[in-house]
């Protein structure tokens, strides 16, 4: 196999492997940021030496194995090095814990560890964009300039980012493992947070020059993929779940051919992907039947399948929609919740009632510099007719907005209301 | 990217004879992994081309042929479909397939208009 070859080979084989890697030496190392170098360490011996002789049968096993004997070496010749001086109990401790006979790993436990890792990665303790960075980069396999890419910083503040994170995870003592009852339903909606912060920074980007980045809802669909087969009892898991692949079966139908943003109502609704819908509403089904009252992203889910379901927006069960958006904004109390009911309020009932609930939210300090409520609200002039304040409304949104695509269908939709 | 992977047919799928119990094991395990992994999209088992039925198109004309089909080489026995990062992932996963005996298994990408390709 030439070189490179085995270079994409490996890359395929890190990509597979290096979240149960990590989580593997987590459970061992007790600490991410060993657990992650000794796993590089492993990355690194599998360059140098599978381009020689091949990629052995059980990548998996061999750089569990190469990762734990690199440990053990490096700590060894520390010893040796500063053996007049005292080692530090901690890399005493690493170095016993490493050096434990092989336990063979059941495929069980192996699952069990990354979900761990997975509640570490989203510990409350990290800035939410800590968390973001850290679990895509521990679970989602993804490299520092891949990450750096993703939530558009420079490489070096992505780096930055990932290594305080594991810091504050050491200093904070933050044990490795999945929350007790008490505290699971907190901790796992955070978790859920952040692989929504994922997806949704690839659905609607909120700044940059592409409407939609759809390689950061793919990591985001597999992070949800592997929660749900982890936590497969979790009602709101599987709701976040067929929430996100009902969106994502609109994404290609989301940018027309020049890269501009399209919205729901104009979208060719031919071209939603059908594999993805079925997920969706198979796991929104499985979503509800596990649940008791409904939970946020199950709710949204069923919003989503509601359009799913539909042939036009005409036919779209929007006094269904209105009514779930009032369980959603009863449970979260959150003001882009209601900006979006009066959407749906609008479809149901008519752009007065839609406006009414509209300029209710005007003062909202969340919602001051938020692009979609004059959104909205321009689009809602334009249904009564009142094009001079809908054309108003259209510029001062696309002032607000931070993504290239979609501020230019705002100015467009100003430009349409004339002068 | 997705990619459909496409597992031949043979004369005991063909007969609709069950697979062995180590060799159902395997296949299901091998199942389990694909889905904790978040690649598994969709996939099934076919049926016998004895329940199966072809159409062709002559013209205006439209001929049912009902099965079997005789060319081993026509036969699919079932399909996965899977979400990958790479065909490097892809193939990766394909060569931890519980397979043997000499079978070649297609993989192949779907066209299937992926926006992830604009990103």
């Amino acid at each position: 196999m030439a070189a490179s070859a085995t270079h994409r080979a490996i890359d395929a084989v890190w990509r597979i492997e290096s979240a149960r890697l990590i989580a593997g030496l987590t459970r061992i190392v007790r600490d991410v940021s060993v657990a992650e170098d000794l796993a590089q360490d492993a990355l690194v011996a599998a360059l140098e030496q599978w381009p020689e002789s091949g990629i052995p049968d059980n990548p998996g096993a061999w750089l569990m194995a190469t990762a734990k004997r690199r440990g053990i070496d490096a700590l060894r010749r520390r010893v040796t090095l500063e053996r007049k001086q005292e080692l530090i109990g901690r890399e005493l401790q690493i170095l016993q814990q490493l050096d434990q006979p092989e336990l063979v790993a059941q495929v069980d436990d192996v699952q069990d560890d990354v979900l761990r890792l997975i509640f570490m990665t989203c510990h409350p303790v990290l800035s939410r964009k800590a968390r973001v960075a850290l679990t895509l980069r521990l679970l989602g396999g993804l490299s520092t300039p891949e990450i750096a890419r993703a939530l558009l910083v420079s490489e070096g503040t992505a780096t930055q980012r990932v290594v305080r994170a594991k810091r504050t995870l050491a200093e904070a003592h933050v044990p490795f493992e999945v929350p007790g009852r008490d505290e699971l339903a907190d901790r796992l909606s955070a978790v859920l947070e952040v692989i929504y912060l994922v997806f949704n920074e690839g659905y609607a980007a909120t700044a940059g020059e592409h409407w939609i980045r759809p390689a950061l809802c793919g990591d985001a669909l597999r992070l949800g993929r592997v929660l749900a087969a982890l936590m497969p009892r979790e009602p709101e898991v599987h709701g976040l779940l067929a929430l996100m692949e009902l969106q994502a079966s609109r994404l290609r139908a989301r940018v027309g051919p020049q890269g501009e943003a399209v919205r729901l109502a104009d979208q060719d609704r031919a071209r939603w992907d059908r594999l993805l819908v079925q997920r969706g509403l198979a796991g929104l089904q499985r979503a509800e039947q596990l649940s008791g009252a409904l939970g946020p992203y199950t709710l949204q889910a069923a919003i989503a399948a509601c359009h799913a379901r539909a042939r036009s927006v005409e036919q779209t069960d929007w006094p269904r929609i209105v009514a779930l958006y009032d369980g959603l904004a009863a449970l979260t109390g959150s003001p882009v919740v209601e900006l979006n009911r009066a959407v749906a309020v609008t479809m149901a009932f008519g752009p007065e009632a839609g406006l009414e609930l509209v300029d209710a939210l005007a003062d909202e300090p969340a919602l001051r510099d938020y692009h979609l409520l004059p959104s909205v609200r321009g689009d809602l002039l334009v249904r009564l007719g009142r094009v001079a304040e809908a054309r108003a409304a259209f510029v001062r949104a696309a002032d607000l907005c931070g993504n290239g695509p979609e501020r230019e269908l705002l100015l467009s939709r100003a430009v349409a209301c004339g002068t | 990217m997705r990619f459909m992977v496409l597992v031949p047919g043979n004369p005991e799928s063909e007969a609709g004879a069950m697979p062995g119990a180590d060799e159902l094991e395997a296949m299901s395990n091998y199942n389990e992994e694909l889905v904790k992994a978040g690649v598994m999209l969709a996939g099934a088992g076919l049926l016998p081309t004895s329940k199966g039925a072809k159409v062709r198109f002559e013209g205006r004309e439209r001929t049912v042929i009902d099965g079997p089909f005789t060319e081993a080489k026509e036969l699919v026995a079932g399909y996965w479909i899977w979400e990958c990062a790479s065909r490097d992932e892809a193939l990766e996963w394909l060569k931890r397939a519980p397979f043997g005996g000499g079978i070649e298994i297609e993989l192949r990408q779907l066209d299937d208009d992926d926006p992830a390709a604009q990103d």
